[in-house]
């Protein structure tokens, strides 16, 4: 029985393709003519959460809330204050600058905006090979232009294009081809940097289906950053709520929608927009204020000065993120009630 | 490269930066063809003057020398044809090695940021705290004089406005998210500044490298004026002028007689700098920033 057990919790593990722990993440604030640190901006304040292999997880929050900043973290485009990040029993975060580079093919990353991520002066097919020549893969030129033709021809442009600069493209195109340069190093994991929030929305549903598709041919996992709920929701397999550099709540997202069990997760749900203007919704939460400066982030909860279930204790002491259910994990003193409310 | 087609195409439209473009055009047929225009009777040493005699007195123009000869008897037609030569000697070392020097300050400082930017551009300040034709005139007395002084001098103290131009320029070009796209698929430093950066950050200094074409070679003309640059009878355009110095105004009969003692170098030296700038003044508005969104 005891075997059993374990055997399931390895194999749990096995799954697990790359684990955040206690990442942090502080930029100072520098001030005077000597330019002393006089502050620290916690972008990112004690993330913890893993993906597992071949699934997409959703990561939400509204702007300021530190998504990019994890995302960008995690591969290392940003040195983080402390934590680790585990990929393969490796911790990415603890390795040289020139080990850390044997693992860039593995973890890629597509930016949000498909105007300034790509360098006007390269041409596409130089633009899409660049990885594969710091990779040293494909051997010679020629070689290499054939894999991006290949590539360009999976993410659904025309490899005739190839000799093009990035200008003549529409956004969806300049996307795709950002997504080709992610891809054509085969990688395992993909962060998506709000990699649809720059598009139209019918942009957005054609950019979404590719990267589906695209993860069942090549075996991806995503770590999908967005602020918009329905896109995360069509995506994502979980979702990690973030609120001023920490997680509130981490769940399934049918869960996470149906059982909300962080006030600002239910609030966050509420401010969702039903794209049907007959529905009339009476469950709208409004917060009170602003997000608090994360220079200066409140004591306790960092969510109680908006809280509606704010009690003393919520301003004393920071709550643990717990798994209150298998796979459903939360932070907040009161997630019992939120439950019966539910 | 299809960019630097249409930029071509806009020089050639505009008529004040297609006289600046001809202009510089004609100067530099002019330096090319100079052992054809104007044969150098000492094919081992063309750029000294040759003398046309042993008269102090300058000589009008003549069908031996088109511009007449200046003190000490040396042709002007060919100190002109010769000192463009040395025109574009002086502007091309200078500029193109104060470039070196600045594009290596100005990336490293901004690409590293942090303390390496701090040093680097205390330096900087450093140089520039000097005034800049002072600072070259203490240099070229202390190395005595020479072209090859000259340049070293206006090297020293020309770097600094280089080094800060492209520092600002790279500055604003990392920030784009094409340079951290280039980490994230692990291309290494050298290459992130050499196929992203640089090119990106380029466009300012082609536009300041052409304005000084025409600054440094008139310093340097400014310095041959008070002695300080080339050896007697090197052919420049300040040498010629200085030459000129005691015949603006003649003393006896008509006060214009040597009048070609000074026009025809100082129109030499006028043209030069003017197509430079109108080349310049266009190029600036063609490369603006805000013209260049969708090309």
């Amino acid at each position: 029985m005891e075997k059993l057990e374990e055997q399931k919790k390895t194999e749990k593990k096995s799954k697990i393709l790359l684990e955040v722990k206690n990442l942090k993440k502080y930029f100072p604030i520098k001030a005077g003519v000597f330019k002393r640190t006089v502050g620290w901006v916690k972008a990112v304040d004690g993330v913890s959460f893993y993906i597992r292999k071949g699934e997409t997880l959703g990561l939400v929050g509204e702007s300021g809330c530190g998504k990019t900043t994890t995302g960008q973290t995690i591969l290392r485009l940003i040195e983080p204050t402390s934590g680790t990040v585990h990929y393969g029993g490796v911790d990415l975060l603890s390795l040289s600058k020139r080990k850390m580079n044997k693992y860039r093919s593995k973890l890629q990353i597509i930016f949000q905006d498909p105007y300034s991520s790509l360098d006007p002066r390269m041409r596409v097919k130089d633009i899409i090979a660049e990885g594969l020549k710091s990779a040293h893969i494909g051997g010679s030129r020629k070689n290499r232009y054939d894999i991006v033709k290949k590539y360009m021809d999976r993410v659904g442009l025309s490899p005739l294009y190839m000799n093009r600069f990035p200008h003549e493209f529409s956004g969806g195109q300049r996307q795709r081809i950002g997504i080709a340069r992610a891809l054509v190093l085969n990688p395992e994991l993909i962060v998506c940097d709000e990699a649809v929030s720059a598009l139209d929305v019918s942009i957005q549903a054609q950019i979404l289906n590719l990267l589906d598709d695209l993860q069942k041919d090549f075996n991806l996992t995503y770590l999908f950053i967005a602020h918009d709920l329905n896109v995360v929701k069509h995506i994502s397999d979980r979702i990690v709520v973030m609120y001023l550099g920490k997680i509130v709540e981490i769940a399934n997202k049918h869960e996470l929608f149906i059982n909300p069990l962080h006030p600002y997760t239910k609030a966050l749900l509420s401010a969702n927009p039903i794209p049907d203007p007959t529905v009339k919704r009476k469950d709208r939460i409004i917060l009170r204020g602003d997000v608090p400066s994360p220079a200066n982030p409140p004591s306790g909860c960092r969510f109680h000065p908006r809280c509606w279930m704010a009690k003393p204790i919520c301003s004393q002491e920071d709550p643990p993120l717990i798994e209150v259910q298998p796979d459903h994990y939360v932070a907040c003193h009161f997630w019992k009630e939120m439950a019966e409310q539910n | 490269m299809e960019k630097f087609i249409k930029i071509a195409k806009k020089l050639i439209r505009n008529p004040t930066s297609f006289a600046g473009l001809i202009i510089v055009l004609l100067y530099v047929g002019i330096a090319i063809f100079a052992p054809i225009i104007a044969k150098p009777p000492y094919p081992d040493t063309p750029y000294e003057m040759p003398q046309m005699g042993w008269s102090s007195i300058p000589k009008p123009p003549s069908w031996q020398d088109p511009f007449g000869t200046t003190q000490g008897q040396y042709d002007i037609y060919y100190g002109i044809i010769w000192g463009t030569r040395t025109a574009f000697k002086i502007g091309i070392v200078v500029i193109g090695l104060s470039l070196i020097i600045g594009l290596t300050v100005g990336t490293i400082s901004a690409y590293f940021g942090g303390w390496v930017d701090e040093i680097l551009m205390r330096i900087t300040d450093i140089f520039l705290a000097f005034p800049f034709l002072v600072g070259v005139i203490v240099v070229v007395t202390v190395l005595g004089p020479g072209l090859s002084h000259v340049m070293l001098a206006l090297i020293i103290f020309y770097w600094m406005g280089y080094a800060r131009l492209i520092r600002g320029s790279v500055l604003e070009i990392k920030e784009n998210e094409y340079v951290m796209a280039g980490r994230a698929l692990g291309t290494p430093g050298y290459r992130i500044i050499s196929r992203h950066i640089l090119p990106n950050a380029i466009f300012p200094i082609i536009i300041q490298v052409s304005m000084d074409m025409a600054t440094i070679p008139l310093t340097a003309a400014a310095l041959s004026f008070l002695g300080l640059g080339a050896p007697v009878g090197y052919a420049s355009w300040g040498q010629l002028v200085a030459f000129s110095r005691n015949w603006i105004v003649s003393s006896s009969g008509n006060p214009l007689s040597y009048w070609y003692t000074i026009t025809f170098p100082s129109v030499a030296i006028v043209l030069y700098a003017m197509g430079w700038n109108l080349l310049g003044d266009s190029l600036r508005d063609i490369l603006d920033p805000r013209m260049l969104i969708g090309m």
